[in-house]
C-alpha cells in the first residue's frame, strides 16, 4: 500500500453506486478525462492498488491452506503446471469477458462459442488440414459468432443479456447438430502433442504461455490503447462517449467480435487439453468468467475493468477446485464451499476498499 | 484499433465468408456408416398387425443417449409392420410431458418412454395407461408401477458390483491395494447406485482400499480436469474405476498427459473408442462395464409385442414381463470381439 492516494482518488467516480440510478449524471463528467488525459497520472508499471493486494492476500491464503493440508501433494511442481493449465482455457475467456463488462455489456454466450468453435474445429473434414486446419476453424468460427453478437447488440439495437442469451441457445443447438451427440476424437498429432509434457518450455506447458500471451495483450489493449480508454469510457456513460467523439456502436462490435475471438483461442487450447470437441464442452463458462471478473474488481455496471483482476480471480477459482479434489472433498461440500469463499472474497474487497477510502 | 470502417467491413466479410465456406467444407460424414450393433430383434419377427409406436426420447447430448435414439430407430425400420412416432428429444420436463401428451392425443397404439426424470414423468405416464396406451418405460424409471406395463433399463447398481469384482479379481493378491473412482454427476441417483454396488463388491476383498473419489460431469472436459486433479492427489495407485466412457475421452487424456501407467483402468457404458482401446491393449484401460444403449432396441421390441398381443419368444409366458433389467457385462481383451459391435461413438 505504498500509494492508496491513486488508488482510491481513482476509484472516486466508482463509489457512486449506492446512490442508484442517480449514477450516470456523477459520472458523465468524470468518463471523457482518460479519453483526453490518456491515463497520464499512474503511467509507471502495475498500479497495485487495494483490490488487487487484496485478491493477491486471498490468493495466498488459499496457497497456504493447500500447503498445510497437502504438502507433499499441493506444493509439487507437475501440480502448479496444473493449476495454471487449469486456469488457462477459462482464462481466456475471462479476458474478452472483462473487455465486453467493462464497456457495460454481458456475454452469456462465451461456453456454448467455446462448444461451437471447438466442436466445428474437430470434424472429420476439419481434421484433415491437420494442425492449421483446426487451428483456423477454432479461431474464425470464434470470430463469427462473436461478430454476430456484436453486430445485433451494436447495429441490431439488441439488449446484450438478451441476443448473448439467444446465442448461448443456438450456437449450443449448432454444436449438437455438428456432433450428433457424439464425442469428435481428435487423432491429429501435432495438435495432441502440444498437450503433453514433451512440448514444455523450460517446465511451462504451451497451454500457459498462450494464456500469458492473452493476457499480457490484454492487459495492453485495455490499459495503453485508445481502444482500452473507449472501452472504459462506453462503459462508464455512453452518452458521453459518443459527445466525446467516440462511434459507440462500432466500439461495442469490435468488444463482441473479441470476445468471441477469445473463445475461438480457448477453443482451440480446450481440444489440446482434452484431446477431442464435444458439444458439452464450455459449460458453464459464462458463470464462471463472469464471476472471476467481478471477483477481480471489474464493474458489474461497467466503467472500470481489471484484466490482472480477473486472472487473479480465474487463478483463486482454479486454486480453490484444485485444494478441494486433492483433499478428496465431495461435490456437494465442494458446491458449498465455493459459494462461501465467493462471499468471503467479495466481502472482504469490500471492507479492504472501504477502509481504504476513508 | 483500426480508425477506418471500411477494414472492420472487410475484416468481418473475410469472417462471414470463411464462416460460409466451413460450412460447405467441414462434414462429420463418417469414412464408413456405423452398423446398428445389436444382432436378433427378440420377439416373434413373423410380421404381425400394423402397429403405431410413440417414442418419446431424451435430447441426444451424450453418445450413451445418441446412441439410445439411433438404436431405437434402426430397429423399428427392421419390421415392416411398425411405424415410429418420434418427438423431438428433451432435456425439459415441461416440454417431454407436452410431447408426451401430443402422442397420446395421436392415439398411438404403444408409447416408449424414456423420462427426463422418471419421477416427474409418472403422472403423463399414468395418463397414457388410463387412455389405454401401454407405456414402456426405458431406463429412468417412473415413480408409480401403474404408470407402465413393462420397465427395461440398465443396472447400475451391477455396473458397480461388476467393476469392482473385477478390479478385486486382478488385485486380489496384492497387499494394501488402492482404488480411485471417478464418478458421473453426483446428483442423479444412478450415480449413488454405481457407487454403492462398487463400494459393496471391494468389500469382498479387505486388501483393497478406496482411496480417492471425485465425481465429474459426463463429459470429456470435466472428466480431463477431475482425472488430472485425482492423479496430482494420489502419486500412486492401482485401479480406477470410471463411471462413464465419454468421460473417460477426457480421463485417458490426462492420463496420457501425467504420463502414469502403473494402474488399470475400468471404463462404463461401453464406448466404441474404449472397445478400440481394450481391444488394442496399449494403455491402462482393460476393461468396461456395459450399460448397453441396445435397451432401446429391446424396448422396441417390447412395444411391438404389446401391440400385438404377444409374448416374447423362448419364454414360457403369455405376456410380456413387467420388468426387465439388463446385464452390466464386464468386457475385456478376452471376450471384446462379441461387444465390438454394440459400442457407440
Amino acid at each position: 500500500m505504498t500509494q492508496p492516494a491513486p488508488s482510491a482518488r481513482h476509484n472516486g467516480p466508482d463509489k457512486e453506486d449506492p446512490t442508484g440510478p442517480g449514477r450516470a449524471g456523477a459520472t458523465a463528467p468524470a468518463a471523457p478525462p482518460p479519453v483526453k488525459t490518456g491515463g497520464a497520472g499512474p503511467a509507471l508499471g502495475l498500479r497495485l492498488d487495494v483490490r488487487v493486494l487484496s485478491l493477491l492476500g486471498v490468493l495466498a491464503a488459499l496457497v497456504l491452506v493447500g500447503g498445510i493440508t497437502e504438502p507433499d501433494a499441493f506444493l509439487d511442481t507437475g501440480n502448479l503446471q496444473l493449476i495454471l493449465t487449469q486456469a488457462s482455457v477459462i482464462g481466456v475467456v475471462t479476458v474478452g469477458m472483462t473487455f465486453v463488462i467493462t464497456s457495460g455489456g454481458i456475454d452469456l454466450s462465451v461456453g456454448a462459442m467455446v462448444a461451437l468453435a471447438s466442436v466445428w474445429a474437430t470434424t472429420l473434414a476439419t481434421q484433415e488440414y491437420g494442425f492449421a486446419g483446426i487451428a483456423f476453424t477454432a479461431v474464425i468460427v470464434g470470430v463469427a459468432a462473436g461478430l454476430v453478437n456484436g453486430v445485433l447488440i451494436a447495429y441490431g439495437g439488441m439488449v446484450p443479456f438478451i441476443a448473448t442469451l439467444a446465442m448461448l441457445a443456438s450456437a449450443r443447438g449448432l454444436a449438437l447438430m455438428i456432433t450428433d451427440g457424439k464425442t469428435q476424437i481428435v487423432t491429429v498429432d501435432s495438435v495432441l502433442s502440444l498437450g503433453l509434457p514433451d512440448s514444455y518450455i523450460l517446465g511451462v506447458p504451451p497451454l500457459v504461455l498462450m494464456f500469458a500471451a492473452v493476457t499480457v495483450i490484454g492487459w495492453l489493449i485495455l490499459n495503453r490503447t485508445t481502444f482500452g480508454r473507449r472501452t472504459v469510457a462506453v462503459g462508464g456513460n455512453a452518452e458521453a462517449a459518443r459527445l466525446a467523439g467516440i462511434d459507440v456502436r462500432r466500439q461495442r462490435l469490435y468488444l463482441y467480435l473479441l470476445s468471441g475471438l477469445c473463445c475461438g483461442i480457448a477453443a482451440f487450447m480446450l481440444i489440446v487439453l482434452s484431446g477431442s470437441g464435444q458439444n458439452t464442452n464450455g459449460n458453464l463458462y459464462e458463470l464462471d468468467a463472469i464471476a472471476a471478473a467481478i471477483i477481480g474488481g471489474t464493474l458489474l455496471s461497467g466503467g472500470r475493468g481489471t484484466i490482472v483482476g480477473s486472472v487473479l480471480g480465474v487463478l483463486i477459482f482454479t486454486t480453490i477446485t484444485n485444494i478441494f479434489a486433492l483433499n478428496n472433498l465431495q461435490s456437494d461440500v465442494q458446491q458449498i464451499a465455493k459459494g462461501a469463499i465467493i462471499v468471503a472474497a467479495v466481502l472482504v474487497q469490500r471492507r479492504t476498499l472501504r477502509g481504504a477510502d476513508t | 484499433m483500426p480508425e477506418t470502417s471500411r477494414r472492420g467491413l472487410l475484416f468481418g466479410a473475410t469472417a462471414l465468408s470463411a464462416g460460409a465456406l466451413l460450412t460447405a467444407c467441414t462434414s462429420n460424414e463418417p469414412k464408413n456408416a456405423q452398423p446398428a450393433g445389436n444382432s436378433q430383434p427378440a420377439a416373434d419377427d413373423k410380421p404381425g398387425k400394423a402397429v403405431t409406436i410413440g417414442f418419446a426420447g431424451p435430447q441426444a447430448d451424450h453418445g450413451w443417449l445418441n446412441a439410445i435414439n439411433v438404436n431405437a430407430k434402426s430397429r423399428a425400420e427392421e419390421y415392416s409392420e411398425v411405424s415410429l412416432e418420434i418427438t423431438e428429444g428433451s432435456n425439459d420436463t415441461a416440454a417431454q410431458i407436452g410431447q408426451v401428451k401430443t402422442l397420446i392425443n395421436k392415439k398411438v397404439d404403444v408409447l416408449v418412454i424414456l423420462p427426463a426424470d422418471g419421477k416427474a414423468l409418472t403422472q403423463v405416464g399414468l395418463e397414457a395407461m388410463k387412455a389405454g396406451i401401454p407405456v414402456v418405460n426405458l431406463d429412468r424409471i417412473f415413480a408409480s408401477p401403474q404408470a407402465y406395463r413393462c420397465w427395461v433399463g440398465g443396472d447400475n447398481y451391477g455396473m458397480g458390483l461388476n467393476a469392482g469384482h473385477y478390479i478385486g479379481e486382478q488385485l486380489k493378491d496384492k497387499a494394501n491395494a488402492k482404488v480411485v473412482e471417478l464418478a458421473g454427476i453426483d446428483n442423479l441417483e444412478l450415480t449413488k447406485q454405481r457407487s454403492q454396488g462398487f463400494s459393496d463388491a471391494l468389500k469382498n476383498y479387505p486388501n483393497i482400499k478406496l482411496v480417492a473419489r471425485q465425481a465429474a460431469e459426463f463429459t470429456v472436459e470435466s472428466g480431463q480436469a477431475k482425472m488430472a486433479q485425482l492423479l496430482q492427489a494420489q502419486k500412486q495407485f492401482d485401479a480406477l474405476w470410471n463411471h462413464d466412457d465419454d468421460q473417460g475421452v477426457g480421463a485417458l487424456r490426462a492420463i496420457q498427459q501425467a504420463g502414469r501407467d502403473e494402474f488399470i483402468m475400468v471404463g462404463g457404458a461401453g464406448a466404441k473408442s474404449a472397445m478400440d482401446a481394450i481391444k488394442a491393449d496399449n494403455g491402462v484401460l482393460k476393461a468396461t462395464v456395459l450399460y448397453p444403449p441396445t435397451m432401446a432396441a429391446s424396448a422396441i421390441d417390447l412395444a411391438r409385442a404389446l401391440g400385438q398381443n404377444k409374448g416374447i419368444n423362448g419364454l414360457s409366458e403369455m405376456e410380456i414381463p413387467t420388468s426387465l433389467t439388463l446385464y452390466s457385462a464386464v468386457v475385456t481383451k478376452d471376450n471384446i470381439d462379441q461387444y465390438l459391435p454394440t459400442g457407440f461413438n
